[in-house]
């Protein structure tokens, strides 16, 4: 069985993003960019399934700009088997799961493991959006990973708390941060990684039309919080909250 | 223009979810509510009596009664047919089904919106809050989800809406629910608690987070949070967490204890009417978005605190 990790490159973790002066979007000149964490954890999760012998090939596929191969080159550092990359930018979720369909559709993966949102745009819908055009189950949001013979148990982080479905394979699957830890990739993995195939294609390629559906009209901070006031000591917090009507 | 609003509950009650999302759509067009589950006709007449609302429609069948998003998404294109806008809570019910509606009726899906500028304009936030963009969509029918702290809750009575009876395709085959871990919460849920008191990875472990912050919430009435480090550590359950990607709330009152204030918990929490700050690191991010701040030890402030209250 194959499984296909989406991946996207973003802006780092760590990295606290800056409006551009012109509203036109944030600043991502020489700023660290980074795998997405959620992808991180997708790709350790398929990584897992191969070495528990369920899987028998690990795909990284990435829409996105040439630096792109950089994220893909760390998921093969990671140990996934091999790449692709569509190479586009800016395609928005809707283009994405149209494209990885149309790879769905050629490789024939039994499971399609992505992050459950990116941190950039935080949209939170390629997963589920590519379940819906493949026709195919989904596990958004998974805590917990079990396949069992032709279906997968997913255990899904919801509001409550969480919720176990049954999927019938094939089917997609959206991680959440408490799935599994990801390993870092070790300095011979990563030399390994470099002559690892790494596939190059475009939208065109697939025959997907990418024009976005969405126009960003202006981008602005936030409306920013100012620091109050420190008190001294708990009778001052609590002259506070009873000025405030919070306690009797 | 005609709305559909997806109706969150549990089969029983209709939640407070709904409302914020009622009130987003009134600002598009008329509106009409989906409520799609099993034995949920008590919802529905709930619905119905929601101010603002025309029509709604039940579909009532035992393949919805999990609400999974494989049953569920057809149902709503093929309703979408006559509807030009559909309309969920950023709840993760929300966020599992709308998506794939989207790709269903081949539409970008706009997340998690803060404001209806238009009909089509919209803002939203990203980069975890720390920029807000407003996107402006092309396509002819939009799938949106609902920032419920963004929009205020319509009023739960005063509306006489039409009961619609309506049938989907049922179930799909391929997804099955096996069971639900949903941890009974005596206090009041987080998204709509006036106050919430949440802790951090300073408080050790799950005994001592016990410990420490219950008395404390208990004392307030309070909803009780976590940073992701005091989730990851397990010292509660992941439906605790506040933050980027787990719950966005803004109460009346957020007490931070022993949280650092990482742009990923404040993307979830910074919208509060008041924050309060206890840290002992006096150079805390969290110091600089508190209302109010208090250095000091948690162990010895919070007690005392629970006991002068």
């Amino acid at each position: 069985m194959k499984i296909i990790v989406p991946v996207k490159r973003v802006i780092d973790y760590n990295v606290k993003p800056r409006v551009k002066p012109d509203g036109s979007g944030v600043d991502l000149a020489n700023v660290k960019m980074s795998m997405n964490p959620f992808d991180e954890i997708a790709i350790e999760e398929a990584l897992r399934l191969r070495e528990k012998g369920v899987a028998t090939e690990v795909i990284a596929v990435s829409v996105g700009p040439d630096k792109a191969q950089e994220t893909l080159r760390t998921a093969l550092a990671m140990g996934a088997d091999r790449a692709i990359l569509v190479v586009a930018e800016d395609v928005e979720p809707l283009g994405v799961a149209k494209i990885l369909a149309k790879i769905v559709e050629e490789e024939q993966p039994g499971l399609v493991i992505l992050g459950k949102q990116a941190i950039d745009d935080d949209s939170n819908q390629t997963g589920q959006m590519l379940a819906a055009l493949t026709g195919r189950p989904q596990g958004t949001f998974a805590n917990t990973v079990n396949v069992s013979g032709d279906s997968v148990h997913v255990a899904r982080e919801v509001d409550g708390g969480l919720q176990t479905v049954s999927l019938k394979m094939p089917a997609i699957i959206t991680t959440d941060l408490r799935l599994n830890e990801p390993r870092y990739a070790s300095l011979p993995n990563i030399m390994k990684a470099k002559s690892k195939p790494l596939a190059q294609k475009t939208p065109a390629d697939y025959g997907v039309d990418v024009t976005p559906r969405l126009k960003t009209l202006k981008v602005v901070e936030p409306p920013v919080r100012s620091a109050g006031i420190k008190v001294a000591d708990v009778d001052a917090l609590v002259a506070k909250l009873k000025e405030m009507g919070v306690a009797a | 223009m005609k709305t559909l609003v997806y109706a969150e509950h549990d089969n029983a009650s209709l939640k407070d979810a709904t409302l914020a999302v009622v009130t987003a759509a009134s600002q598009i067009g008329e509106v009409h509510v989906l409520v799609a589950g099993s034995g949920c006709g008590a919802v529905a007449a709930q619905a119905a009596k929601i101010a603002g609302v025309a029509t709604v429609h039940v579909a009532d069948d035992a393949a919805y009664a999990q609400q999974l998003a494989e049953n569920v998404a057809p149902l709503v294109a093929s309703l979408m047919a006559s509807h030009d806008a559909f309309l969920a809570p950023a709840t993760s019910n929300g966020k599992n089904i709308a998506p794939r509606v989207a790709a269903l009726l081949d539409v970008m899906q706009i997340s998690d919106i803060l404001s209806v500028e238009s009909a089509d304009t919209f803002t939203r936030p990203i980069y975890a809050g720390n920029a807000i963009a407003t996107v402006q969509s092309s396509d002819a029918k939009k799938v949106i989800t609902v920032r419920g702290t963004a929009f205020a809750k319509a009023e739960e009575t005063g509306g006489s809406a039409t009961i619609e009876v309506v049938s989907g395709s049922g179930d799909s085959g391929t997804s099955t629910f096996l069971s639900a871990e949903i941890a009974k919460q005596e206090r009041p849920e987080l998204t709509s608690a006036k106050i919430i008191v949440s802790g951090g990875r300073a408080l050790k472990d799950a005994e001592t987070f016990a410990a420490t912050i219950l008395p404390l919430a208990d004392k307030l009435g309070a909803g009780v949070g976590a940073s992701r480090a005091a989730v990851d550590a397990g010292f509660v359950p992941n439906d605790y967490q506040v933050g980027q990607t787990g719950k966005i709330v803004a109460p009346e009152v957020y007490v931070a204890v022993g949280i650092s204030g990482a742009i990923q918990h404040l993307a979830g929490m910074k919208d509060s009417k008041v924050i309060i700050a206890i840290n002992k690191d006096e150079d805390a991010p969290i110091f600089q978005v508190a209302d109010i701040g208090l250095v000091g030890d948690l162990f010895t402030v919070v007690p005392e605190l629970v006991a002068k209250l």
